[in-house]
């Protein structure tokens, strides 16, 4: 197992969890993290697909990298990522038909999902098939617990529930607790990604981004001096 | 006629791809900082848009639904499994075709919009609007009406944002807020303006 796990592997592993996070660092696969997370339940499903794709497509793309010619690298990309997705989307549909039926057309959408082509244009690439697969494994697990953690505040704030069992008990049913209804439309996705982001920046403030204009504070008593 | 007016004003307000579907988020964020160069995303989306819903929506009736091959005398085939892999196909392949013709024909507006058509093959709007027009099993004047919608519905997103964002550049945000963070913040309250939109029955 040592073997496996060499320090270089750990890395491509963990730092994608916090340090390098796909979504509130690079900016990557943001649409389907908003999308999908009103329910725990179906974020689960999409970390999972995810992470699968992902690390299947890295694996895939690195161990032909050598073949494909550069001009056409995209769409060989593109078709290998787009396949991995159809076999997701058919497995979901036998297996998992009602939660593929919620997800809608955010499956399909893992194809353009920006973490699965990022990873393969800027580290597939570039580097062995194990390492790629890791990679993956790792960034798709970065994206998952952005999505979980969305998942769990929108679906316990916003419908008392988590995985469809009683957190906390409504006021319809006699409960304390009024279930805040904006959680399950999408603007409180924006909010809570917003908000998690400042978190993470106030935690670790080499990520906090370049101010473009510096606001001057007025001087007051040294300005009178010309 | 009423049924199209219609579904054009929900494709751009009430089901707005950005705001309320997510849609296309990636570059939504990283390409409105200016409000000119987010207008020039926006048309080149809308473009695209209008012209790859439809050819999907011709590709999907002609070939993959269940029994569309039966104009060539083969029955009880069912290709739908490879919507996916044909809408990713002609969207790229559309996109760089148009990038051919307008290099040829139009080079003011290749240069224009020039940067941008590559970045729209894997833009999640272009391939959302086509695969919900399968799933909503739209015909084909419907899919022309939803591929101009939506697709102006994007660029009016983008173009607002960029307005704001414009604006917001001078504003004293807190030191983890800065950029990505109030970018998010803001674009929740445009959801939330968008969302008064709902209720509308037409």
């Amino acid at each position: 197992m040592s073997a496996v796990l060499n320090d270089e592997t750990k890395k491509v592993l963990t730092t994608p969890l916090v340090n390098d996070n796909p979504i509130t660092l690079q900016v990557l696969g943001i649409c389907s993290a908003l999308a999908v997370t009103s329910q725990m339940s179906t974020s689960l499903i999409m970390a999972l697909a995810l992470t699968l794709v992902t690390a299947f497509s890295s694996a895939a793309i690195s161990a032909i990298r050598n073949h494909i010619p550069s001009s056409i690298r995209i769409i060989v990309q593109m078709t290998i990522i787009a396949s991995l997705v159809i076999v997701v989307d058919q497995l979901l549909k036998a297996f998992a038909y009602d939660v593929s039926k919620q997800l809608s057309v955010f499956v399909g959408l893992i194809i353009t999902n920006c973490i699965v082509m990022g990873r393969a244009e800027g580290y597939a690439m570039k580097n062995p098939p194990l390492e790629s697969f890791m990679d993956g494994i790792g960034n798709g697990l970065g994206y998952s617990l952005i999505l979980i953690i969305v998942a769990f505040f929108r679906e316990t704030l916003g419908a008392g529930k988590l995985l469809g069992f009683e957190v906390v008990k409504l006021a319809k049913d006699g409960g304390w607790y009024d279930p805040n209804g904006l959680m399950l439309l999408p603007p409180s996705a924006f909010f809570i990604i917003g908000l998690i982001i400042w978190g993470v920046r106030q935690w670790k403030p080499n990520q906090v981004e370049k101010v473009e204009f510096k606001i001057m504070p007025i001087a007051h008593g040294e300005g009178g001096h010309h | 006629m009423e049924a199209y007016i219609s579904l054009f004003v929900k494709a751009v307000f009430i089901e707005n791809l950005a705001l309320s579907f997510f849609l296309g988020m990636c570059t939504f964020i990283a390409v409105s900082k200016k409000i000119a160069t987010a207008m020039g995303l926006g048309v080149a989306v809308m473009v695209v848009q209008a012209i790859t819903v439809p050819a999907n929506n011709v590709v999907y009736h002609a070939l993959l639904k269940e029994d569309a091959l039966s104009w060539m005398g083969i029955t009880g085939v069912d290709l739908s499994f490879l919507a996916l892999l044909s809408c990713i196909g002609m969207i790229a392949a559309l996109v760089q075709i148009l990038e051919m013709i307008l290099d040829k024909f139009f080079p003011a507006l290749y240069y224009a919009l020039g940067v941008f058509l590559p970045l729209i093959t894997v833009n999640c709007a272009i391939l959302g609007g086509s695969l919900f027009m399968i799933e909503r099993d739209y015909n084909f004047g419907e899919s022309v009406t939803y591929g101009v919608g939506s697709g102006l519905g994007w660029a009016l997103a983008i173009t607002v944002m960029a307005g704001v964002r414009e604006k917001l550049k001078y504003s004293d945000i807190p030191a983890g807020l800065q950029g990505l963070g109030i970018t998010f913040i803001t674009a929740g309250l445009m959801s939330l303006g968008f969302m008064a939109f709902s209720g509308i029955q037409l």
